[in-house]
């Protein structure tokens, strides 16, 4: 039976979709479970709307700092507003705020990364010189500086956002790039005459689609962190934008003694979105290269790892 | 020895001029015109002539390079950062009061973020997949996902609710009473050390790893050495030179991370006022102190590098 080339790569290429989900959850459960948490997020993120009981800002004087009960799954806040509704839409936001932020630095870390890892020279001697300079300072510190200029509001916090992590990143593009180019097929590219351009785009970026992909889901959670922890100091994204980091904000925490539910569902919601993206960014760091450093081999010799693939053999074998 | 350290400091000068433009681009673009300030401050007619009188007076008539090199110059050989816009003081001052502080629950977080990380990342990677590893990666991830923030504020609310005790909140200086002062920094730097130990603690569990993999190792096993022996003697300093090196990249997290702990249990270090200045929009204190963050950063930077070169016998004897 003969299948035509294409066919054949696309085969392989759905193939490979299917076997990266089996082996996802086949070979790391956590990851799997991490997988899950972000589809979760993702969800609750687009149908907030429908899935959030109250809005988000639904001011309810009389029923101010209840606990949690039927009408008020999570309680209320020191406004009478619904802490379950507004961690909900807080999941929107942090999805909007992730999603858009991490897709500028993406871009911007490849378009850094891409071009002077291959250019070289002493365009990447400069550019290099200049990351290291801005990674000299805090990230957090470059963010609340950058909001004491420019003001608070989204679209501001996503584009800081995007400008900080998208200059942190392309070091790890850069990488990535400096060897793919020593393949053979880059050179044989320049042989025949491609153009710089048509070498990086048609060569080397699709080679280094991997990091990128694991770059972006483990900067979706530093931008998820990133953003709670501006909006915990009060220069994130202004109130009353429903956002988990600024509802432990320090400014709240006088009601959270007389309603400690308050400090507790934003927390879990943002410990747990983030826990979750980030192992699975884990999982698929180690499924889609081996190779990566993350010590997916194993070390043999010692006497007790001996000793219990001895009896793992053993207990097969009975 | 001697070509690695030329290297490495010929490469600090670049990065120390790109930083220093990265900061005085932010002193330029500071929002609200300095001129239209200084009139109202001081309630001068607002007419043209006047208006070139003040840009004179301020410097702000010359080329732009001149206005740096003048800074620039200030700093290096006056120590003058500016003075701040509401209070009457020398932004350096400010700076020196507040800096012992900082520097206190940076090292005291430090410590403990090393005295974790290193022998449960050790051990993780010496008991791989077996149960320990996995408890510990999951410590790991969970002290990267819950933030310092949530753990913080839980801190301060909640034994303050069931127990009625709260973490001590009056500064005492060291040298007065160092008890005091050290039950003080105790839980802030404990929390801080429990943030910044999550990556520390992965990437020693990494490259423990790699290091078990190799064929010294083998060998050492081979002779039928006892475990702990071969990680003593063979492993371990291979495996944490290159981890001293990452403390050098973890500094600015940790600078970060002193602003959200500042804040939550009021120190007053430098953390604490950059918050309070961007509160005030004091721009000489905020650029100020990101100058100065940024040169410490670099500096450690390059002292951690430095001292690789020793530490490595590679480098060392070449």
């Amino acid at each position: 039976m003969s299948v035509t080339y294409d066919e054949f790569a696309a085969r392989k290429r759905r193939s490979f979709a299917l076997s990266f989900f089996r082996r996802l959850f086949k070979e790391k459960p956590l990851g799997a479970i991490g997988g899950v948490i972000f589809v979760i997020l993702l969800f609750t993120g687009i149908f907030a709307n429908f899935l959030a009981p109250h809005g988000y800002n639904e001011i309810n004087p009389i029923d101010r700092l209840q606990a949690p009960s039927a009408k008020y799954f999570f309680g209320t806040d020191n406004l009478g507003r619904d802490l379950f509704s507004r961690v909900i839409y807080g999941a929107r936001l942090s999805v909007i705020i992730g999603f858009s932020a991490t897709t500028i630095s993406i871009i911007l870390s490849t378009i850094i990364g891409l071009f002077t890892g291959f250019v070289g020279g002493k365009v990447d001697l400069v550019v290099q010189r200049f990351v290291d300079a801005w990674m000299c300072f805090p990230g957090l510190i470059i963010l609340i500086v950058a909001v004491s200029f420019v003001g608070p509001g989204m679209i501001q916090v996503i584009g800081i956002l995007g400008l900080q992590y998208g200059i942190a990143g392309s070091r790890i593009i850069r990488g990535s790039v400096v060897s793919t180019r020593e393949n053979m097929y880059v050179e044989a590219a320049r042989a025949v005459g491609a153009s710089t351009i048509r070498q990086m785009l048609r060569h080397i970026l699709p080679n280094i689609m991997a990091p990128i992909i694991v770059l972006f889901t483990t900067r979706i959670a530093a931008v998820i962190l990133a953003e709670a922890s501006m909006s915990f100091l009060g220069l994130g994204v202004p109130p009353p934008a429903p956002s988990w980091g600024g509802m432990l904000s320090g400014n709240g925490r006088d009601y959270m003694y007389l309603a400690p539910w308050l400090a507790i569902f934003p927390a879990i919601a943002l410990a747990v979105v983030v826990y979750g993206i980030n192992v699975f960014g884990d999982a698929i760091r180690d499924l889609l290269d081996p190779r990566l450093k993350g010590g997916s081999g194993r070390y043999s010799g010692s006497n007790v790892q001996i000793k219990r693939q001895a009896k793992q053999k053993e207990a097969k074998a009975a | 020895m001697r070509d690695f350290l030329i290297r490495r400091l010929l490469a600090l000068i670049p990065t120390l001029f790109f930083a220093t433009i990265i900061v005085f681009f932010a002193i330029r673009i500071t929002p609200g015109s300095i001129i239209d300030l200084m009139v109202t401050q001081h309630d001068i007619d607002a007419s043209g002539t006047s208006r070139e009188k003040i840009r004179h007076a301020l410097g702000l008539d010359v080329p732009i390079y001149i206005q740096y090199g003048t800074w620039v110059k200030n700093i290096v050989l006056h120590g003058d950062l500016g003075r701040s816009l509401w209070k009457e003081t020398a932004v350096v001052d400010e700076v020196k009061e507040r800096l012992p502080i900082t520097f206190e629950l940076g090292v005291l977080g430090l410590v403990i973020a090393l005295i974790i990380a290193f022998p449960v990342g050790i051990y993780s990677a010496m008991r791989q997949d077996t149960a320990g590893d996995y408890i510990g990666r999951t410590i790991a991830i969970l002290g990267l996902a819950v933030p310092g923030f949530v753990i913080g504020t839980w801190v301060m609310v909640f034994p303050s609710m069931w127990w009625g005790w709260s973490p001590p909140l009056q500064y005492v200086p060291l040298l007065k009473d160092p008890v005091a002062n050290l039950k003080m920094f105790l839980i802030p730097s404990v929390i801080l050390g429990a943030s910044m130990s999550a990556v520390t603690m992965r990437m020693t569990r990494t490259m423990m790893l790699e290091v078990l993999r190799q064929d010294y190792i083998r060998t050492a096993w081979a002779k039928g050495l006892k475990e702990l022996l071969v990680v003593r003697r063979h492993a371990l300093k291979n495996t944490l030179i290159p981890v001293i090196t990452l403390i050098g990249l973890q500094l600015p997290i940790l600078i970060g991370g002193t602003v959200i702990i500042e804040q939550i249990f009021a120190l007053p270090g430098m953390g604490l006022l950059m918050l309070e200045a961007i509160n005030q929009r004091d721009y000489p204190i905020i650029t100020g102190l990101m100058l100065v963050m940024g040169l410490v950063i670099l500096l450690i930077n390059v002292l951690v590098d430095l001292s690789y070169g020793y530490l490595d016998p590679k480098v060392r004897y070449k």
